[in-house]
C-alpha cells in the first residue's frame, strides 16, 4: 500500500509490542517486554475489557448526538489503546490533565462515563470534582493543560512526593494532548518549564495524524518526538494502537518521573477514526482509503487476536465482554436522559468563592423577572426555574 | 463589606513594627512576607524576583530569606508563568505571579481569562484558584513602548475575577495580604510610579479588600479615581480649594467588584461626578461608572457624569505622555465644566 503522507506507518524508531496481526514483538526493547510481561493475564484481559467498553462508550455517545441528545460529542475512536495503555499505568495518588477526548483515561481513572457527557449535552462546563480521582476537568483551549500539568507537578516536588521510594507517595502527572496542540506556544513552554524544573510530569501527544483538517504535515516538519531532546529530556514514540506498548512505555516514563528523573514525552502513533467532532465532515479532506488502512491496524482485533492465540482469553470471555457493553451502553444511555438541567439561577453560583455584590444583585434581578412570568403565561418552564430560585 | 473582605490577618506583629514609614514599594513587599510568613504555601512566581528582587525590587531579599522554591525566577514567559500557577493552585498553593509590566501581560491573557477566571463555574465549585497577579501599571515614568499601559478594564470586564489597585504604602502593604487570602482569584495593580510615594503604615488594614475609601471629604464633586491618579486627584482637590471648590476623593481600591454603594452616596449628596484614570476613556472603567451612577443617581445629579482618562489612542511615546495622561489641570478644567451647569 503506498502512502504519500510522511511517517505513515510510524517508522523504524516507533516500539510495538502487539503487530497489527497480534503477534508478540519479541526483538521489543528487552524493558518494555519485561513490563508487558509482568501483567497478569487478569491485567491483560482486563485491558481488552477497557478497550470493548470505551468504544461501546463512545459509540453510544455518538448515537445520542446523533439523536439530538447530546449538542457534540469528540470521538476517542481508533484512540482506545493509547488511551488505556496510558490509563491503566497510572496509580492512584498520579494525576491525569485531559483535553476533551480522553474518555478512556477518564473511564481507567474510575470517572462515571456520564459525567463525560454532561458538558457535551450542556448541562455544565463539566463539573466533576477533579480531586475526586485525579483527573482533571477537560480542557478545550488547546495544549493549555499541559502547563497545568506541569504547574501541578512543581506543586508535588514542594510536597515532597518525589524519589522518595514510596511507591504509595511518590506521584507523577501527565498531561494529554494531541499532534495539533504541539504547535501551541503553551505546549512548549510547558517542556520548557517541566525541562528546567526537571518535573515529574510526562508528555503524552497522542497523534491521531489530523487536527480537524489539518494533517501532521502541516504541524510539523519533523517527527514529534524529535522535540523532546531540544528541551534537554527524552521522547519516543509508540505504537499508539498497541496497548501492551503504551502500557509499557508509559508506565516506564511515569516511573521515572516519580523517582525524580524528571519529564518525558511520549508520541502515541495512532489515528482519529472517526471525526474530530460530529460537527465535521472528514470526507472534505482526507482519503477514504488512508482510513480503511488505519482500520487494519485496530487496537482491540490485534489484542484479541493475541488473547486468543495466547490461550489467555476464549470465545466465551468475549462474548461476555461484548454483553456487558452492550448492558454499559444502555446504562449510560439512559443515565444521560436523567441528567438534570440546571437551573438558571446556578449562573451566580459558582463563579466566586467569597461573596459578590454583582452576583447577589443579578440573581435576585433573574429571579425576579423569572417569577414575573408566574402564572401570567403559563409558561411551565420560567415557573419551574422560579421555584427553584 | 462582607466579612468576606476582612480576612482573618494578625494585627500588628509582623516582622516590622507599626506605624512605620515605608515606600509603597517596601510596603508590598513586606506584605508578602507577612503572608509567607503567615502561609507556606504562598509562593512567588515572575521574571527576575528572585536575586535581583524584580526590576522594581519588591521581592527584594524573599529568595534570600524563603528560598528558590517560594521565590520562584520562572523562565521567560508569561503564559508558562500563569499557567503553571494555576497547576501549583490545583495542588494546594497560593501562588503570587509578578508581571514585570503591565504590557507584558498578554501572553498570559488567555490562561487568565480562560483558564483563571472560570475555573471554579465549570468546576461547580469543586475547584478554587486562590491565584494574585501582580502587574506594575500607568505611565509617567518616561518608559519605552509597552511598560506603560492600563489594562484593567479587561480584566474587569472578566466574571470570575476581582481586580484591585493601591494607591498608597498602607494599602500596599495590607491588600496585598488581603488578596492573598481571598480565595477567588485577584488582579493587583499597583501604580509604578508611585511606588516610590512614602507613607506611614499602621498596624492593620483600612479597610475591607473591596471597600472604597473617601481619602478626602468634600460638598461640590465626586472625583473617582484610583492607583496614580489618587495623588494627583488629592492634588486637584487642594488646587480646587483655592477657589472654593470642595472635592470629595474617592479612593475606588477594587475595580472589580465595584463598591458601589460608597460611590453612590458621594454622588447623590454633591450631584457631580467625575472618574479619572490613565486608561483610556472608551469602554474604561469611567464608563462601566456613568453608567451606575446615573442609573443609581438621576434624581440627584445636577451635570452629566465626567470622564478624564488617556485618549484613545495607543500609549504614545514618552515624551507625549504628559500630553496623554491625566492631570491636575485636567482634572480641574473638567470640574470647572461640571460646576458651570
Amino acid at each position: 500500500m503506498s502512502d504519500a503522507r510522511p511517517w505513515a506507518d510510524g517508522g523504524p524508531d516507533m516500539i510495538q509490542l502487539l503487530t497489527p496481526e497480534g503477534e508478540f514483538v519479541e526483538t521489543a526493547p528487552q524493558e518494555y517486554r519485561d513490563i508487558a510481561a509482568r501483567l497478569s493475564d487478569d491485567d491483560l484481559r482486563g485491558f481488552y475489557r477497557d478497550l470493548v467498553f470505551i468504544r461501546r462508550f463512545d459509540a453510544e455517545a455518538t448515537a445520542l448526538q446523533r439523536q439530538g441528545e447530546l449538542g457534540l460529542w469528540a470521538s476517542l475512536l481508533g484512540q482506545e489503546a493509547a488511551q488505556v495503555g496510558s490509563g491503566r499505568a497510572l496509580r492512584r495518588q498520579d494525576y491525569a490533565f485531559p483535553t476533551y477526548r480522553e474518555h478512556g483515561v477518564a473511564w481507567c481513572r474510575g470517572v462515571d462515563p456520564v459525567n463525560l457527557m454532561g458538558m457535551f449535552r450542556g448541562v455544565n462546563h463539566g463539573g466533576w470534582d477533579p480531586n475526586d480521582k485525579n483527573f482533571h476537568l477537560y480542557t478545550i483551549i488547546i495544549g493549555a493543560q499541559t502547563l497545568h500539568a506541569t504547574g501541578y507537578a512543581m506543586g508535588v516536588q514542594r510536597d515532597g512526593a518525589v524519589g522518595t521510594g514510596d511507591p504509595d507517595r511518590d506521584t507523577a502527572v501527565i498531561a494529554y494532548f494531541g499532534d495539533g496542540a504541539t504547535s501551541q506556544g503553551d505546549v512548549s513552554e510547558s517542556l520548557v518549564f517541566a525541562g528546567v524544573n526537571n518535573s515529574p510530569v510526562v508528555f503524552f501527544c497522542q497523534n491521531n495524524q489530523w487536527a480537524i483538517s489539518e494533517p501532521n504535515e502541516k504541524q510539523t516538519r519533523a517527527p514529534l518526538y524529535h522535540r523532546a531532546r531540544g528541551f534537554g529530556f527524552p521522547g519516543l514514540r509508540v505504537d499508539g494502537n498497541d496497548v501492551l506498548a503504551v502500557y509499557a512505555v508509559t508506565t516506564a516514563a511515569l516511573d521515572a518521573a516519580r523517582s525524580g528523573a524528571g519529564p518525558s514525552f511520549i508520541e502515541a502513533f495512532t489515528y482519529r477514526m472517526g471525526a474530530h467532532t460530529t460537527s465535521d465532515d472528514p470526507t472534505k479532506y482526507r482519503l477514504s482509503a488512508e482510513v480503511e488502512r488505519w482500520k487494519l491496524r485496530d487496537p482491540i482485533e490485534r489484542l484479541k487476536a493475541w488473547l486468543a492465540h495466547m490461550g489467555k482469553a476464549d470465545r466465551a470471555f468475549f462474548d461476555q465482554v461484548a454483553r456487558e457493553a452492550d448492558e454499559l451502553g444502555a446504562d449510560v444511555r439512559a443515565r444521560c436522559l436523567a441528567l438534570s438541567d440546571p437551573v438558571g439561577t446556578d449562573m451566580f453560583e459558582y463563579v466566586y468563592g467569597e461573596p459578590h455584590p454583582v452576583m447577589a444583585a443579578e440573581r435576585e434581578e433573574f429571579t425576579a423577572y423569572q417569577g414575573s412570568f408566574d402564572g401570567a403565561h403559563g409558561d411551565a418552564e420560567a415557573s419551574l426555574e422560579g421555584s427553584h430560585a | 463589606m462582607s466579612a468576606a473582605a476582612a480576612p482573618n490577618l494578625p494585627k500588628g506583629d509582623g516582622p516590622t513594627a507599626y506605624p512605620r514609614t515605608s515606600t509603597l514599594a517596601k510596603g508590598i513587599t513586606s506584605g508578602l512576607r507577612a503572608a509567607m510568613e503567615r502561609d507556606p504555601k504562598v509562593v512567588l512566581m515572575g521574571e527576575d524576583i528572585g536575586k535581583l528582587g524584580g526590576v522594581f525590587r519588591v521581592t527584594e531579599g524573599l529568595q534570600k530569606d524563603f528560598g528558590e522554591e517560594r521565590v520562584v525566577d520562572a523562565p521567560l514567559a508569561e503564559a508558562g508563568i500563569m499557567g503553571t500557577a494555576i497547576g501549583l493552585a490545583l495542588r494546594g498553593y497560593r501562588p503570587v505571579v509578578e508581571i514585570q509590566f503591565d504590557g507584558f501581560v498578554y501572553p498570559a491573557f488567555d490562561h487568565i481569562v480562560s483558564s483563571i477566571a472560570k475555573m471554579r463555574s465549570r468546576s461547580l465549585g469543586h475547584v478554587e484558584l486562590p491565584i494574585v497577579v501582580r502587574i506594575p501599571f500607568g505611565g509617567g515614568i518616561g518608559a519605552v513602548e509597552h511598560h506603560s499601559e492600563s489594562n484593567e478594564a479587561y480584566f474587569a470586564h472578566t466574571a470570575g475575577l476581582r481586580v484591585v489597585a493601591c494607591s498608597n504604602p498602607q494599602d500596599a502593604h495590607w491588600m496585598i495580604q488581603q488578596a492573598i487570602e481571598c480565595r477567588d482569584p485577584v488582579i493587583f495593580y499597583e501604580p509604578k510610579r508611585r511606588y516610590w510615594d512614602k507613607g506611614e503604615i499602621a498596624g492593620e488594614p483600612s479597610r475591607g479588600l473591596f471597600e472604597a475609601g473617601v481619602v478626602r471629604p468634600g460638598t461640590d464633586v465626586t472625583v473617582l479615581c484610583y492607583g496614580p491618579m489618587v495623588r494627583t486627584c488629592l492634588q486637584a482637590a487642594q488646587a480646587a480649594e483655592e477657589e472654593d471648590i470642595s472635592l470629595e476623593v474617592i479612593d475606588l481600591r477594587s475595580l472589580s467588584p465595584l463598591d458601589t454603594g460608597t460611590i453612590v452616596d458621594s454622588v447623590r449628596r454633591t450631584g457631580r461626578c467625575v472618574v479619572v484614570h490613565e486608561a483610556s476613556t472608551f469602554l474604561g472603567l469611567g464608563a462601566e461608572i456613568a453608567a451606575l451612577v446615573q442609573q443609581e443617581c438621576f434624581f440627584s445629579l445636577e451635570a452629566p457624569v465626567a470622564r478624564v482618562g488617556g485618549y484613545n489612542v495607543p500609549y504614545p511615546p514618552s515624551r507625549l505622555e504628559e500630553d496623554f495622561l491625566p492631570d491636575l489641570d485636567r482634572v480641574l478644567d473638567t470640574v470647572d465644566r461640571l460646576m458651570a451647569y
